[in-house]
């Protein structure tokens, strides 16, 4: 199964190809990148028997439509965002074959907000510092450094896979309406009230449409400041601090109005407070918010924080080991 | 500038980050104490560091905590801080860079005049602004005042290669300017902007809430290394490299764009060791012999 090759005759909203993201140049500015839910990205991969850190699709709300040149495995993970062959509905979670002149497409999302295409051998765009995610701000990586267009040809690596492979239900994650995410409190969270801290935890957050690779934006509420005079350099607001590098998942709260959580194309700083950093973890449970989903944040120790770490590596080698 | 001497402020950055602030308010001394610690902890190449970002007056790291003991990790970041110390004594292998700017450009009149519904004085453009409430007769002396001192690159980042530059002189004639009342959508590349304490260079087209001042025809960010200046990074302006804004006209503009998109432009730069403490002690001297032999 070499030579495959895939067509592009919809993007769907916004698709990148992503990986696992690259390290070691966000002190020039640019980001990890990679897919936004890691778990689903990797299991995709591990469906069609990838190394996990291959080349995947990852499609936002609404997927692409895509003709194959020759045979391959495919698998769909993350939003419940039904794949189709020719027409013909596809589960979700499980390898499923497709031959040349196939046209794979998407029914609309019932759950979640970003879903993996996986194929066999991976989407085989350049490595660019190590890494095949687009960083679009950057024009960096993916397919030409943008989200794919219509008429774009994607290569496709050499690759077998088998298809009927099953993620079972107990280890695919829950979408929901309501989530939670866990954060440790921290950076600039001084600056905060107790009584904005409080309302920070307290309050139930919506997403707001403006969620995209850099950051989610979430309503609800405002978050009281100490009385303070902002340090020379910072800026005028009591928000304000001398820019400084942000981690990723960290919380910014410019204003003290919509908090926004940095993802993985975050910009790398600047000059608003940060509160609080979320788990890397949940980084997952962020990915797959829709606008409106309803989110409280919830603060937990740096211990808790790792034991969360733990439980998601084991259920990611879970996965692993039951498609290896 | 003895506000630095307090020890830094560590905060854990959920599990995978430490951040570190160094100084609450900007100084040459605070992001001195950021480079040297993050040059320290560079040469140390430790297993399980994946980042190491230095900023303005702090930095941050990011680490696996399976490989790293996060206390045990934190513990060594407060040793490098005790070793760097107050910084005086710290040398740095720099560049001095030449960076030629059209002030009042038409790309970035152009722009600003779409956003003048989030501004802070409507009738003026940005420049303009910046002049007045810093104390200056014309816009022609706050060029002067701008370009006449040289800048000390102090983070790169924000987006890809993107350098936030503190001005080199004490902190009465630091220029302190407000960022947009909302950011704008839109910000020419190359565009020479100005927030906070901070000159910065756009190094690619997208939003900014920075007053923009002027543009300059010298390509920052090159994604694709087609250009000469750009054989081994992506990214030009690297933290601790010195630029020394020229003013130029349009005819030179327009010569030296050309130039960039035949891809035949390079930056001038000089490699130089700098010296905290008689900088410090001198700064206007210490410049004028920083500058010498450029261009």
């Amino acid at each position: 199964m070499t030579g495959t090759t895939i067509e592009v005759r919809k993007p769907g909203l916004s698709t990148t190809v992503q990986d696992r993201g690259r390290a070691g140049y966000y002190d020039l500015g640019i980001p990890p990148s990679g897919a936004l839910d890691q778990f689903a990205a990797v299991t995709a991969n591990r469906l069609v028997g990838n190394e996990p850190g291959l080349g995947v699709l990852e499609a936002v709300y609404m997927g692409p439509e895509l003709r194959f040149t020759g045979d391959a495995v495919v698998a769909v993970t993350g939003a419940d965002l039904p794949p189709r062959v020719n027409g013909e509905d596809r589960p979700l979670w499980e390898s499923f074959p497709v031959r040349d002149g196939d046209v794979l497409d998407f029914g609309f999302v019932a759950g979640g907000a970003r879903a993996y295409v996986a194929v066999s051998g991976g989407i085989d765009v350049p490595v660019q510092l190590g890494s095949r995610a687009t960083y679009a701000l950057g024009a960096l990586g993916g397919f030409d450094g943008r989200p794919i267009a219509a008429g774009d040809v994607l290569p496709v690596g050499p690759g077998t896979g088998t298809p009927g492979r099953v993620v079972p239900a107990e280890l695919r994650p829950t979408l929901g309406k309501e989530v939670e995410v866990r954060v440790v409190m921290g950076l600039y969270d001084h600056i905060l009230s107790p009584a904005g801290r409080e309302s920070f935890l307290s309050t139930t957050w919506k997403l707001t449409p403006v969620a995209d690779r850099v950051g989610f934006r979430y309503g609800g509420g405002r978050l009281e400041t100490v009385e303070r005079t902002p340090p020379f350099g910072a800026g005028q607001d009591p928000s304000n601090i001398v820019d400084a590098p942000y981690p990723i998942g960290s919380i910014q709260v410019p204003g003290g109005v919509e908090p926004i959580i940095l993802h993985r194309d975050a910009v790398s700083g600047g000059g608003y407070m940060m509160i609080a950093t979320v788990i890397s973890g949940d980084l997952d449970v962020v990915a797959q918010s829709a606008p409106k989903t309803s989110t409280r944040f919830v603060e937990i120790t740096l211990d808790e924080a790792l034991a969360a770490r733990r439980d998601h590596r084991a259920r990611t080698e879970r996965v692993a080991e039951l498609l290896a | 500038m003895g506000e630095t001497a307090r020890p830094a402020r560590y905060s854990w950055g959920g599990d995978e980050f430490i951040f570190v602030e160094l100084a609450e308010e900007m100084s040459l001394q605070a992001n001195f104490k950021a480079v040297a610690i993050t040059n320290l902890l560079r040469a140390e190449r430790p297993d399980g560091v994946l980042e190491i970002c230095s900023a303005n007056a702090s930095y941050q790291v990011r680490y696996d905590p399976d490989v790293q003991e996060p206390h045990a990790f934190l513990a060594h970041l407060k040793e490098l801080e005790e070793r760097v110390g107050d910084a005086l004594g710290v040398t740095l292998d720099c560049r001095v860079v030449e960076i030629p700017v059209l002030y009042r450009d038409p790309w970035t009149t152009e722009t600003l005049m779409r956003f003048r519904d989030r501004h802070q004085d409507p009738e003026a453009t940005d420049i303009e602004y910046a002049a007045r409430i810093n104390g200056y007769a014309s816009v022609e002396e706050f060029v002067a005042a701008h370009s006449g001192s040289p800048w000390f690159t102090s983070m790169v980042g924000f987006v890809a290669g993107l350098p936030f530059k503190y001005q080199m002189v004490p902190r009465e004639r630091q220029i302190v300017v407000p960022k947009y009342l909302r950011p704008r959508t839109d910000t020419p590349k190359q565009t020479v902007g100005y927030g906070g304490c901070f000159s910065c260079i756009y190094s690619v087209r997208g939003a900014g809430g920075y007053q923009m001042f002027g543009i300059t025809p010298a390509p920052i960010y090159d994604p694709r290394q087609t250009k000469p200046d750009f054989a081994e990074h992506k990214v030009f302006m690297r933290p601790g490299d010195m630029v020394k804004f020229r003013p130029i006209e349009r005819d030179e503009y327009d010569e030296l764009e050309a130039k960039a998109e035949a891809g035949d432009y390079r930056i001038t730069t000089k490699d130089v060791e700098f010296d905290l403490q008689p900088f410090l002690d001198d700064p206007d001297g210490y410049n004028k012999r920083l500058l010498e032999g450029l261009a």
